[in-house]
């Protein structure tokens, strides 16, 4: 839509990285960060934000999660009329959730109302909730990326991978049931992106860590149709997903007896490093699997001195 | 309140309509307390007023009593105002001298407080015996019924109306959109349950139509104008060129012999682009008329001038071929019209995860009519875009219905055409069918018994709704196939099910452009956008606009015999006014008080119903009282207060809300 | 062999209607998000929409039904609920537009409540933890709720972690901070004011 024309004015937004951008997901947000960068997009992180309760909260107490996402969207309102841009989709959904239930159900309105109030904290407000492939695709546009391109991909075939939050059952981020948008994004830096139709199915999000063979075998089955397409790494948009489908590879090696090595990338890395970004401040470095083809696709010989 | 009329006589009568109105209103109550009011001679209440006994009971009482004003309080005007007013008319009334007040719909019906209900049932009906006092004897206008008959469509809906109303006598004149007639049936193969062949029993009435000399068949023609009333509808009618002339024409195809393209190469619509045809071609082989048509996007004549135009040259002296044809508008005069405008099938594409058009195999049921229809694209074989049969073979049923992200109705005919191509497919192909349904629903003639045979054929039925269609292989076995994955609802188990072609039975939804005719034609849809009927019981074939009548599947999905049955209807109800030569208008019209109109004409654009017009030499308003529907939209508008309303006069409508208010 | 003539072999499965609790039934019904589970047309779209429903003992769709008739105890003890992994590919599918994974959100609660879940179960245990620590700190740190889950369910799953645990640490994605936000005493104010008890 807006989209930022020839860089004059630049275009900001407020970011909210969510628990995992600090820890297994780190490279995500650092890939955004340097990405948003190399587009002339100014992000601010916002202040003291809280976390956002995942699954967890909604398992526990459904207003004590509104809650929680209420005060975030509170302090996004106070930090003035900007989109606030959520790589996390769990962070996102359950901010994007609120503020339907909020519309849909006055009882829930009245409750997380009141809650703020009691605590002083300012209400919320018509605060845009944004996922980066949303952003990116539509306030920067694929024309674009292709235009500041600076690096053209010599790398293997890719599949996209969309996981769940972030389409569904809100399909802003992108279309519900077949999303083109990251293969587009992609494309326009010269990825091949396979016809891939498992690329809204769920990675089984925290099950790997509690009912763990299930949780990977779900995972077994993406890589397994991975494969079978021709793909040889697969870029996501979610730090769940990269997580689950990087982490346990080598377990399903010694499971089931198939050999798999397959990088596992945000497509934000791929975007930013064909924009010019470098290794570590795309946090390349951080992949699990597939480290060779990393390795191989992204590095300049100096670089892999220091990856190495 | 005194009204200067000292010799008003009122009956008044509340109905009980069983404990409809009984169960919540206290009628003994509200007729005792109308006993007390003024004016009022009679007052009773009845079990049915509607009932013999109780319209009697009117008649009797006018007698007795010389009665001069009768006041009902019951159901909805629109069931029984007619009733009534006959029976006030045998008693020896004016009609006009009634009034009903609706205490069901707009009490009983919708209030539980039996005490308020009460009460309100009296400002109801206190407004009404006020009002009737200032009633008049008015008479009904009777207008003249053209014989000539409008039929648009010329599906199988249209065809049965046409002929009947041929058949009668009449003239007929049937506008069919497509280069064909037959509509949806012309593509089917069989027909269920009884597997007669669907050409078989078309083609004849196709043939009759054409051959009848009391119908005027107009294809490739669409409606562009209608105006008028009941009786007297004057339309204009669209004419698309040919490019082919009808009357010259024998239909011997040569020409599409003779055509510069050697090979088929345009999309075939007939077959739904599974076949191809020549920019020069008939629909198929039994079309009505049988005459070629040109289509100017492909023909090389109309895209450079620079054809060899070996058509033409083939036709010789039968000369036609018309490239120069031009659109023509026919203006015809009708009493009557009969919509029979079908339906479309749901666009597949619209489930995005049942893979209609990302994958080959995926086929919509329509499709694979013409795939089993002998002189379909295939000869009648069912086979593969690779050319190879089918070895298992999945029919997924309800797509686009029965589903709040497409439509939220039940199309009907889905099971039962689904359980016919599962017939059809097996024994064309030997292949392994299943079904997949939410619930079989077979309440026909012959339905249950075809369902029990089919079960009997080794047909698989499979009770879950698809959750998607795929081309992912989780085990060896499913490696090239299409993979349904499904809950077995009734083993209770979730199954995958790879298959080599999957038939979508896409649901029947109204036509894209229903509601631009329905504004045409000046009638209404129900919310879903099917015409909409002037009652879902008892005038299934009307419309609330009096003269245009329903058939078919434009009214709501409903297999092939249920058309023929109600385009039947259809016919017969436009012969009764037809037959009786005029209709009587209600007078509750606008009439202008021609000394106070002071000739602002603001009230001319306001007529819905053109009914008003301005007459140059006395320089006032006119309304021609048999196009005026009684809207009252110049009533209220006139400046100077000139134009009243019949029915609504001033004093009429004032008592009534006086009435209304008169217990604060 | 012999063991099929014992009786204990032998479950009933036969539901008396004075199993059934209507007035739960209705309640669920009623809450937020809950309210498609009557116009449900047992057509199973959910469940085989569902990637984790080849493993649950009762398919999304027989949860809803069982819902409807008020069997608690079925519902509640049941292992869907805590395999939903709350991926919204039934909620979009449905075609009478049925929030069913807030619907197992909603059971999720129940059972969490009522404690009706096996001990040492590690799902209610997470989240248990994760809702603590969010509500002490404001944030959350994956390595310490995996710790706590680990300790309280199973111990030895920690075994099995290491080598992930490892990896991570070598890519620099395991924090042991244990951040805290500055507002988290508004926080907490917010969470504790008072509610309206279902």
């Amino acid at each position: 839509m807006a989209n930022s024309t020839s860089g004059q004015e630049k275009k900001s937004y407020l970011y909210f990285p969510g628990c995992t951008m600090q820890a297994t997901g780190i490279a995500y947000g650092e890939s955004v960060r340097t990405l948003f960068r190399l587009l002339g997009l100014q992000v601010e992180e916002l202040e003291d934000w809280n976390c956002c309760g995942a699954t967890s909260y909604m398992s526990i107490d459904e207003r004590a999660a509104f809650v929680l996402s209420a005060r975030n969207l509170s302090l996004a309102r106070q930090a003035g009329p900007r989109d606030l841009v959520v790589p996390c989709t769990a962070c996102f959904l359950m901010l994007r959730k609120t503020q339907e239930y909020v519309r849909q159900y006055p009882s829930i309105r009245q409750e997380v109302e009141g809650a703020l109030k009691q605590a002083g904290i300012p209400p919320m407000g018509p605060v845009r909730v944004r996922h980066p492939l949303d952003v990116l695709y539509s306030d920067v546009g694929v024309e674009q990326i292709r235009a500041k391109a600076t690096r053209r991909w010599h790398g293997g075939r890719l599949a996209c991978y969309y996981g769940c939050q972030a389409l569904r059952p809100y399909a802003e981020a992108d279309q519900a049931y077949n999303p083109m948008r990251m293969d587009e994004l992609l494309q326009a830096v010269g990825v091949t992106t396979v016809d891939f139709p498992l690329k809204t199915k769920c990675c089984g999000g925290s099950l790997t860590g509690t009912i763990h063979p299930v949780g990977v075998r779900l995972n077994y089955i993406i890589l397994k149709e991975v494969a079978r397409r021709g793909a040889q790494a697969v870029a996501t948009m979610c730090s769940l997903c990269q997580f689950n489908l990087d982490a346990y590879q080598s377990e399903m090696r010694e499971e089931a007896h198939e050999v798999f090595d397959v990088p596992i990338l945000y497509f934000t890395q791929i975007l930013g490093w064909a924009l010019g970004g470098d290794f570590r401040s795309l946090g390349l470095h951080r992949g699990i699997a597939g480290r060779n083809l990393i390795g191989q696709w992204f590095t300049t010989p100096k670089e892999v001195e220091a990856y190495v | 309140m005194s009204n200067g009329n000292g010799s008003v006589r009122i009956g008044f009568y509340v109905c009980h309509c069983g404990t409809n109105i009984a169960g919540v209103v206290d009628v003994k109550a509200l007729a005792e307390w109308a006993a007390t009011v003024p004016s009022v001679v009679v007052s009773r209440d009845y079990k049915y007023m509607c009932s013999d006994p109780g319209q009697e009971l009117i008649q009797q009482d006018i007698r007795d009593h010389h009665l001069n004003r009768i006041v009902v309080a019951s159901c909805s005007p629109h069931l029984h105002e007619r009733t009534f007013q006959t029976a006030t008319a045998k008693g020896g009334l004016s009609p006009y001298y009634f009034q009903m007040v609706n205490i069901r719909e707009h009490d009983s019906w919708v209030h539980k407080d039996k005490k308020a209900a009460t009460e309100k049932a009296k400002d109801l009906v206190r407004a009404a015996l006020r009002r009737v006092v200032f009633h008049e004897p008015l008479e009904k206008k009777q207008v003249p019924v053209r014989s000539d008959v409008l039929v648009v469509g010329g599906g199988i809906a249209g065809i049965h109306a046409a002929l009947t109303l041929a058949n009668a006598g009449k003239h007929v004149y049937l506008v069919e959109r497509e280069a064909t007639i037959g509509g949806h049936m012309a593509k089917f193969d069989k027909t269920f349950p009884t597997l007669d062949c669907a050409a078989c029993i078309l083609t004849p009435k196709m043939t009759a139509v054409r051959s009848h000399p009391n119908i005027t068949m107009w294809t490739l023609s669409e409606v562009a104008e209608v105006g008028g009333y009941v009786g007297n509808y004057h339309v204009k009618v669209r004419r698309k060129p040919r490019y082919v002339l009808e009357d010259a024409c024998i239909g011997c195809l040569e020409c599409i012999e003779a055509c510069v393209y050697k090979q088929a190469k345009v999309s075939d619509e007939f077959n739904l682009g599974l076949g191809k045809r020549k920019p020069i071609y008939i629909p198929f082989p039994q079309a009505v008329p049988q005459v070629v048509l040109i289509d100017p996007e492909t023909c090389i004549e109309f895209k450079s001038g620079k054809c060899k135009k070996t058509c033409v040259e083939i036709c010789a002296d039968r000369n036609a071929i018309d490239f120069k044809q031009q659109e023509e508008i026919k203006e015809i005069e009708v009493g009557t019209i009969i919509m029979s405008t079908g339906f479309q099938t749901v666009d597949a594409a619209r489930i995005p995860y049942y893979g209609y058009g990302a994958y080959p195999n995926v086929y919509t049921s329509l499709e694979v009519e013409r795939l089993i229809n002998a002189s379909g694209p295939t000869g009648g074989e069912v086979i593969l875009r690779d050319g190879k049969k089918p070895k298992a073979v999945g029919i997924v049923h309800c797509v686009g219905s029965r589903d709040e992200n497409t439509n939220r109705w039940c199309s009907r005919v889905c099971c039962m055409y689904s359980l016919k191509l599962a017939h059809l497919i097996k024994e064309h192909t030997d292949a392994e069918v299943f079904n997949f349904y939410i619930d079989i629903r077979t309440p026909g003639k012959g339905f249950e018994e075809f369902y029990c045979k089919l079960l009997s054929e080794g047909v698989h039925f499979i009770r879950g709704r698809v959750a998607e269609v795929t081309d992912w292989a989780l085990d060896p076995s499913e490696e090239g196939k299409l993979v349904i994955r499904v809950e077995d609802t009734l083993i209770g188990r979730v199954r995958r099910i790879p298959v080599d072609m999957v038939v979508l039975s896409v649901g029947l939804e109204p036509h894209a452009d229903a509601d631009e005719v329905r504004r045409q034609f000046n009638i209404t849809c129900s919310t879903e956008g099917w015409f909409l009927e002037r009652h879902p019981k008892l005038a299934p074939v009307n419309t609330f606009t009096d003269g245009i009548f329903l058939a078919g599947c434009c009214q709501g999905p409903k297999d092939i015999p249920d058309t023929v049955a109600q385009a039947g209807a259809a016919a017969a109800e436009a012969l009764v006014l037809i037959d009786a030569g005029h209709v009587e208008l209600e007078p509750n019209t606008a009439y202008v008080l021609e000394d106070e109109c002071s000739g602002c004409k603001s009230c001319l654009s306001l007529c819905p119903y053109t009914a008003i017009a301005y007459h140059e030499e006395k320089k006032k308003a006119e309304i021609n009282e048999v196009l005026c529907k009684g809207c009252g939209v110049c009533v209220a508008a006139c400046p100077s207060g000139s134009i009243q309303q019949h029915m609504f006069q001033d004093e009429q409508i004032f008592a009534e809300i006086e009435g209304v208010l008169a217990h604060a | 062999m012999l063991g099929i003539y014992k009786q204990e072999a032998y479950e009933r499965h036969l539901r008396f209607q004075r199993d059934a609790d209507p007035t739960w039934g209705r309640k669920i019904t009623a809450l937020p998000g809950c309210e498609g589970i009557l116009t449900c047309m047992q057509c199973g779209t959910c469940s085989a929409a569902c990637p984790l429903s080849v493993y649950m003992d009762y398919t999304p769709r027989r949860i809803i039904a069982t819902v409807r008739e008020g069997f608690r105890e079925d519902v509640l003890r049941s292992q869907t609920i805590w395999l939903c992994a709350s991926c919204y590919a039934c909620r979009v599918r449905c075609p009478r537009e049925i929030n069913i994974t807030d619907v197992m959100y909603a059971l999720k609660r129940e059972a969490i409540r009522n404690r009706m879940y096996p001990p040492h179960f590690p799902i209610p245990i997470l989240a248990r933890a994760f809702f603590d620590m969010v509500k002490r700190r404001g944030r959350s740190t994956e390595f310490w709720l995996v710790l706590r889950m680990a300790l309280r369910s199973n111990p030895l799953i920690l075994l099995g972690m290491a080598k992930t645990g490892w990896h991570l640490w070598r890519t620099g994605r395991l924090s042991l901070g244990y951040e805290k936000i500055r507002g988290v005493g508004e926080l907490q104010k917010a969470l504790a004011s008072p509610r309206e008890e279902v």
